[in-house]
């Protein structure tokens, strides 16, 4: 009980508390700039040429507003938005006109998850198993030498390394498809040769993913482990006669494995925007691709509709394993 | 001096050092620029590296060298000044919620924590799109430095905490310091490295968050830097034409810039750590 008192419930409050505030973040963002979006997208229709009379005017006028929920007093505008996100309503998009936001998430999002699950927790094994391989054994020359790519890799922006991947392996030696998620013209249907192709273009955004994300946490186990090793318990280990891949994969990883398990739930949040920047680099069909064209077209109501949708996952991902973490560490009891 | 020293037996802080020297003094050349990086068409389109242009010029009518040393200088001035102005925030909310602790202390972390979690990107994002008009270096700056603090905040605020449980601590409130100047004079010189060091990570930070925002097209697109450089390269197509100086360019330069400053704050903060300075010359 006292778990659920002075753990659970306070923890349930702030991951309530925090997406209330985000998604309130989102809502006045663009109500305190003094750009309108209605007299901006008459404008826009202006400058394409097209006229309307004054009397469909104000009714188009009244549309827009009614379709960007800004009819009201502020108050009764932001009761009225988080009416409609309960019911999962985002409004309507502007750039794909009358199909509704939700809908366009819905169809880009399997592209961005199916991506960016197994990249995040592919780059996360991999990178730990090896650097905690390469902490244990730090002075070999392959564990240094990985130490030095490593250190080359981290510091650079998704954008950067996912563009210089794509110029190098897709424009300059040709192994990869330059972009899109899958070949022109393809239909979906689930059969081995669309699988196929889905996964030979996904190859370059996931080894771009797997390869920066692989280097965060491979320096940052490495770093664990060589601690771990100066504990007196991998010394009695050695004594005691315990074989080297024993001792690393029983006793040093598993301890070193802790502090990286809040490390995943960190990294979600940024790897979720990374993951947006190489869809757009790649032209890879998801969620990404989608904001990209939101920004470009001015469609208010798909931006907002994609990041409190963000909001809602990156914080709920995060209490998920905040939750869990005392089946990985037995220490811990929130006592 | 010795400090230094013995900053540059790490051949890293070694390399790194002479390369931001490079890109420092690529920035201070454009005080000698032959053209305005904002006019275009200034000399013939689309050459290849001579020696007169020997980077080449661009398809905007732009010599690629000149170009590449503001956007040089304009990146790095971007990430001073949202550096800088983040620090200000980080030192200010890590030093009082790691002295007042109790009720401030919870509620300056759950500020942090939130922007912590948050997609900060996608709200950046938003904030560029709204702002768009507007954008310029100064404001661009100020807008990453108002989501650049979090974290550095929290780093701060822990060093803080365990200075405060020290014995020095004890003999200035008991001498009748004020809080303030305990602050300041006796919990300062333990800060200023930290401080530093995360300096660099942030700017770091802030100079790819630039890239990114210009890729989207949401700064202002005729300042040149680092970002905005790349993007005309990619918008006039010249991965297809393969005009690989103008592409390549602004690409090597912020993989320079980035590594460098990443193993700066690497060498320094290894040497801050004693423990891993003893790892390193037990090493050696």
């Amino acid at each position: 009980m006292a778990f659920i008192k002075r753990y659970l419930i306070p923890r349930i409050i702030q991951y309530f508390l925090v997406i209330f505030l985000g998604i309130t973040a989102v809502f006045f963002i663009p109500r305190f700039t003094p750009s309108d979006p209605v007299e901006r997208t008459i404008t826009q229709l202006r400058s394409q040429g097209s006229y309307l009379d004054p009397a469909s005017m104000d009714d188009f006028i009244a549309d827009l507003t009614e379709l960007y929920g800004l009819e009201g007093s502020m108050l009764q505008q932001y009761g009225a938005f988080w009416q409609r996100l309960f019911r999962g309503d985002f409004g309507v998009s502007f750039f794909q006109f009358p199909t509704p936001v939700i809908e366009l998430i819905g169809t880009s999002l399997p592209w961005t998850l199916g991506l960016l699950l197994t990249t995040t927790f592919f780059s996360w094994t991999l990178g730990n198993i090896i650097g905690g391989v390469a902490g244990y054994f730090s002075r070999k020359g392959w564990s240094r030498a990985l130490d030095t790519v490593a250190m080359i890799v981290r510091p650079l922006p998704y954008y950067i390394f996912a563009f210089a991947l794509l110029l190098l392996l897709a424009y300059v030696v040709r192994w990869f498809p330059v972009s899109g998620g899958t070949s022109i013209g393809r239909k979906v249907v689930l059969n081995w040769p669309f699988i196929k192709d889905v996964l030979w273009h996904s190859f370059l955004p996931a080894l771009s993913l797997t390869s920066l994300g692989g280097a965060v946490n491979f320096q940052t186990m490495k770093l664990i482990v060589q601690n771990v090793n100066a504990e007196d318990f991998v010394q009695y280990a050695k004594f005691g006669g315990v074989t080297e891949g024993r001792i690393v994969s029983r006793y040093v990883i598993r301890n070193a494995m802790l502090p990286q398990i809040t490390n995943l739930a960190l990294s979600l949040g940024q790897i979720f925007s990374g993951a947006l920047i190489t869809e757009i680099v790649f032209s890879y069909p998801g969620v990404g691709t989608l904001l990209y064209n939101a920004i470009v077209t001015g469609d208010y109501n798909l931006i907002m509709g994609i990041t409190a949708l963000s909001i809602v996952a990156i914080t709920t991902a995060i209490l998920v394993i905040d939750l869990l973490y005392p089946l990985f560490d037995p220490r811990v009891r929130y006592m | 001096m010795r400090t230094l020293r013995d900053l540059f037996r790490d051949y890293r802080f070694a390399l790194s050092f002479c390369v931001l020297c490079m890109l420092l003094a690529l920035a201070f050349l454009t005080t000698f620029s032959p053209y305005d990086p904002t006019l275009w068409g200034v000399v013939p389109r689309d050459l290849k590296p001579s020696w007169t242009y020997f980077l080449g010029t661009s398809s905007k009518g732009q010599d690629v060298f000149w170009q590449a040393t503001f956007a040089v200088r304009n990146s790095l001035i971007v990430s001073v000044i949202a550096g800088t102005v983040s620090r200000v925030f980080a030192v200010l909310v890590g030093m009082i919620a790691g002295y007042k602790g109790g009720g401030t202390d919870r509620v300056l972390m759950f500020i942090s924590d939130t922007l912590l979690v948050m997609p900060l990107f996608l709200i950046i994002v938003l904030l560029a799109m709204l702002v768009r008009d507007k954008m310029n270096l100064v404001t661009l700056g100020l807008l990453l430095a108002f989501f650049g603090w979090a974290w550095d905040a929290r780093v701060i605020r822990s060093q803080i905490l365990s200075l405060r449980e020290r014995e020095f601590t004890q003999t200035a409130v008991l001498s009748g310091t004020g809080t303030l100047r305990l602050v300041l004079n006796e919990y300062m010189p333990f800060a200023t490295p930290l401080v530093f060091s995360t300096l660099i990570n942030n700017m770091s930070w802030e100079i790819g968050m630039e890239i990114t925002l210009a890729i989207l097209g949401l700064v202002n697109m005729d300042i040149p830097t680092l970002g905005t450089m790349l993007q005309w390269a990619i918008s006039y197509q010249a991965v297809l034409l393969g005009y690989w100086w103008w592409l390549s360019t602004p690409v090597i330069l912020s993989v320079l810039l980035f590594v460098a400053l990443y193993w700066l704050s690497v060498s320094i903060s290894e040497y801050l750590d004693p423990r891993t300075r003893i790892q390193r010359v037990g090493a050696e």
